[in-house]
């Protein structure tokens, strides 16, 4: 029960972050929030038993996304604050029909999913490998398909960033 | 499957949902490519807490970690490019809204 009430904390401050990081003006604020977001996320997944994935996250997407996001922002235009004022009005009219929309849809979910009528089929028991086990033995595959994600990646950011000869 | 368990996934699904919602207005309503990518960011942080939900639920924690991490590099590829395009197309036309790149036109 107290397990639950923490899950349940952490799920509502994972929701009131992420509406925050949408709705708030500077984009600045939104990437501090995205880190928070992060840091959220992988309490829960630790709590959920899954601590490497944890770490993952918390190091990769808290921590580098931030700094990939604040690099691409520092690049980029301050605005004025005439332009700010006005922007902060449209994006108001845009995005206060947002937490409606999630307090409508959570009270719509909660008749339906609280008390479930349903139930899963029964699962094939899991062969009891470890993370690591599963990585470089079964899911090699996907560790060569990770290699050549970063390679594209690098190659896409070489020919994006390449200086024209003159 | 036992019914906790059950209990425990749909009130995690509820949150899922709720975030993918979030994640999903960002990109629709927001005329700013670092915007659209943040609300991608938030769109992914929820399938990466769908599937660590549904691992921990059924018990298979390893291999729901095995493809959150493959989740998680191919993520980080994909901003880092994405963060790229959005540089390049502030260089070359002095704003991230996307209704002004005009010159990308076919």
């Amino acid at each position: 029960m107290v397990n639950m009430t923490i899950n349940l904390i952490l799920l509502f401050a994972l929701i009131l972050v992420a509406l925050w990081t949408v709705m708030t003006i500077r984009l600045i604020r939104s990437i501090v929030g995205l880190a928070l977001t992060s840091a959220i996320l992988s309490v829960i997944m630790y709590r959920l038993h899954s601590p490497l994935a944890a770490v993952f996250e918390l190091s990769v997407c808290s921590g580098l996304i931030s700094v990939i996001f604040v690099t691409t922002v520092s690049f980029t235009q301050r605005i004025s604050k005439e332009k700010l004022r006005i922007r902060r009005k449209e994006r108001l009219l845009k995005f206060w029909y947002l937490p409606v929309i999630l307090i409508a849809t959570a009270v719509m979910l909660c008749q339906h999913l609280l008390t479930p009528q349903f139930t899963l089929p029964l699962l094939v028991p899991a062969q009891g490998l470890g993370v690591r086990d599963l990585l470089w033995s079964c899911r090699h595959l996907d560790l060569l398909g990770q290699v050549v994600m970063l390679l594209a990646g690098a190659f896409g950011v070489v020919i994006l960033f390449k200086e024209s000869r003159k | 499957m036992s019914q906790s368990a059950l209990q425990l996934f749909c009130t995690f699904g509820i949150f899922i949902i709720l975030l993918l919602i979030t994640g999903a207005y960002c990109m629709f309503v927001s005329f700013n490519l670092i915007r659209v990518l943040i609300g991608f960011e938030i769109l992914i942080k929820a399938v990466t807490l769908l599937i660590i939900c549904a691992g921990y639920v059924c018990g298979r924690t390893a291999l729901a970690q095995a493809i959150v991490i493959t989740l998680i590099v191919i993520e980080i590829v994909v901003m880092v490019v994405a963060g790229g395009v959005a540089l390049w197309a502030y260089r070359h036309n002095k704003t991230i809204d996307p209704r002004k790149l005009s010159n990308l036109k076919g």
